[in-house]
């Protein structure tokens, strides 16, 4: 991308705004987590509702949310909690509050081999294993041996969670071996007796999910625990309106709650609302 | 080629006649156009594919913020990553402080090459003086297709063997830490070059000529003295060729190494602890890079050392043959 990306970038945003004021087209801009989610939502709902258009783009939740100040998008996906500063922003361009909608949930587990005897860690624990401090299990009550960390490519989207939640921003271990889907993660651990991975709930043949220490507690990464956000590794994915709903976004937001809406999700790899 | 093929046109019996033999020069140009055009062809495409390459990883040198990003200190010195931890030799271009030292993925593909070839080299030529100085004829009918097959095995069924069965062999014969490491990736990669080398050193050995060998003989040599101390030296040029011809091969060598090297960047000497490679890295990243990004130009930038390798290693190579062919025939220097 060259300098001129973010001016082109608005340029095209306020494109897509004049087009759909006139066409009856919803725009949806922002996270890129959840991006091939939205997409699978669109294309669905398309085929039920050929004459509206949806368009979905990434760019991360901080450019939909920026989007969302500017009126160059109907709605922004966000994968965090917006910021004060965006909410007060959007308020002054609207004049209400804006709506914040949560239509999935994400939830990243870690597991490790069933020969290895670690069933629950604290953040801290995990954190120490995948930042490469603690390189033996029998730093946090396991075996005598070497720890060996399985990640993702840096593009997954699955680690870039793991690298901002657990460590902070900071790398993984240079020792940790990047593999190229949960699946392959997955298949490693459960041949690895003293290796560790991550990645979402859905995939755990083979392996063992770790609970996570919370103070007393140790939580499992349940469906439960994860919509309920007991499980720290846990995080709402929304939409934000800049003001309520009305016609075809809101056929579009009440389909996106319904069954079928959430279907997708956990074909997309995230945990549904209910 | 031309001088062999003219006189032997014109001392057939009958001439032709006129109309005929113009027919057949005309024939004869337009195959030897055809004929030069595909060697053209290759060269022109070499030539395009290194220009490609090169354009591609320019703007580390042109573009300011590119250089200031992948600045040569940055790739080639060590750089801090961790407040507490000495600098580092770190490959990560997509982190928050990118890091882009390009050694941690050099001294990966060294690795990996070195386990290959030190299996796979003693293992085709000796294979290759069986077949061609000892096997019985049958024998070597069957033995040298049955090599050559092996070629034939897509390197992904290499590399999924070596994923699935011979890490997990290794680790419980010998209790590596690592189930992936520069080990298993070179133990699978000498499989995919034995064909390379063994096929080139069988037809080197046997093109030596055989008064070498009955003159040997002849002088009290046993089978043995007699192939290995005459007709493996008098083969030299083109073992070499082989060995070359599967080092190449080696540092190219993708699906394998991307399965089964566990492709954490690091630099260190340990053979049992898991290695990225050059080639890996490209594959591994060019899928996702950002095109017209410092990390998409240092991918280019890796394809280009990929290529400056096999470039040095082959004419090194090829300087050493002729060198060796002007001793042997005794040119005068």
């Amino acid at each position: 991308m060259s300098r001129h990306a973010p001016a082109r970038l608005c340029l095209l945003a306020l494109l897509t705004w004049a087009i759909s004021a006139s066409a009856g087209t919803i725009t949806i801009k922002g996270s890129d987590t959840m991006v091939a989610l939205c997409q699978r939502w669109a294309r669905a709902f398309r085929d039920a509702n050929p004459s509206v258009r949806l368009q979905v783009t990434g760019g991360g939740s901080g450019t939909g949310l920026a989007a969302l100040v500017e009126g160059s998008t109907d709605i922004a996906m966000s994968s965090r909690p917006i910021a004060p500063i965006e909410l007060e922003r959007i308020k002054q361009r609207t004049g209400v509050d804006p709506v914040v909608i949560e239509v999935a949930r994400d939830g990243v587990t870690f597991f490790v081999n069933p020969g290895n005897p670690v069933r629950a860690l604290s953040v801290s624990q995990l954190a120490g294993l995948f930042s490469g401090d603690v390189t033996r299990w029998s730093q946090v009550g396991g075996d005598d041996r070497r720890v060996i960390l399985y990640t993702r490519e840096t593009t997954s989207g699955t680690s870039e969670f793991v690298r901002d939640h657990l460590l902070g921003g900071l790398d993984f271990a240079p020792i940790a071996q990047p593999l190229p889907g949960t699946g392959a993660v997955v298949n490693a651990v459960s041949r690895e007796r003293f290796g560790v991975g991550f990645g979402g709930a859905a995939f755990s043949r083979g392996v063992v999910p770790l609970r996570v220490r919370v103070d007393a507690d140790e939580i499992a990464p349940t469906p439960e625990a994860v919509k309920t956000g007991r499980y720290p590794f846990s995080r709402a994915l929304t939409f934000v309106l800049a003001r309520p709903a009305e016609g075809d976004v809101h056929r579009f937001l009440q389909w996106v709650a319904s069954d079928e809406g959430q279907a997708l999700v956990v074909r997309a790899g995230f945990f549904p609302l209910r | 080629m031309r001088e062999l093929t003219q006189p032997a046109l014109a001392s057939r019996p009958t001439p032709p006649s006129g109309e005929a033999q113009r027919r057949a020069a005309r024939w004869d140009l337009f195959v030897e156009l055809a004929v030069t055009g595909a060697g053209v062809a290759g060269i022109v495409l070499l030539l395009l594919m290194i220009v490609f390459v090169v354009r591609e990883a320019l703007p580390l040198v042109l573009d300011p913020t590119q250089r200031e990003q992948a600045s040569l200190g940055k790739l080639l010195l060590p750089q801090p990553w961790r407040d507490g931890h000495p600098p580092a030799f770190l490959w990560n271009p997509t982190s928050k402080v990118p890091k882009v030292s390009v050694w941690p993925l050099v001294i990966g593909t060294l690795k990996v090459t070195f386990v290959a070839l030190a299996m796979a080299a003693p293992a085709g030529v000796a294979a290759a003086l069986f077949t061609s100085e000892f096997a019985p004829g049958r024998l070597r009918t069957w033995i040298k297709p049955t090599i050559e097959l092996l070629a034939g095995i897509p390197s992904v069924v290499l590399g999924s063997f070596a994923l699935m069965t011979l890490a997990s062999a290794l680790q419980a014969t010998f209790g590596f830490d690592f189930r992936l490491n520069a080990l298993v990736a070179g133990l699978a990669m000498s499989l995919a070059i034995v064909p390379v080398i063994y096929t080139l050193t069988d037809d080197a050995l046997r093109a030596v000529p055989h008064t070498y060998r009955e003159a040997a003989l002849a002088l009290g040599a046993t089978r043995w003295e007699t192939a290995f101390r005459v007709v493996l030296p008098a083969a030299a040029p083109g073992v070499l060729g082989a060995l070359v011809l599967g080092v190449g091969r080696a540092v190219g060598e993708t699906m394998i190494v991307l399965m089964a090297s566990g492709n954490a960047a690091m630099v260190s000497a340990n053979l049992a602890e898991p290695t990225r490679t050059l080639s890996a890295t490209i594959a591994a990243e060019m899928g996702e890079v950002v095109m017209g990004s410092t990390h998409a130009s240092l991918l280019f930038l890796l394809g280009a050392i990929l290529f400056l390798f096999n470039l040095v290693l082959n004419v090194t190579a090829g300087a050493w043959v002729r060198a060796r062919l002007q001793r042997r025939e005794g040119a005068p220097s």
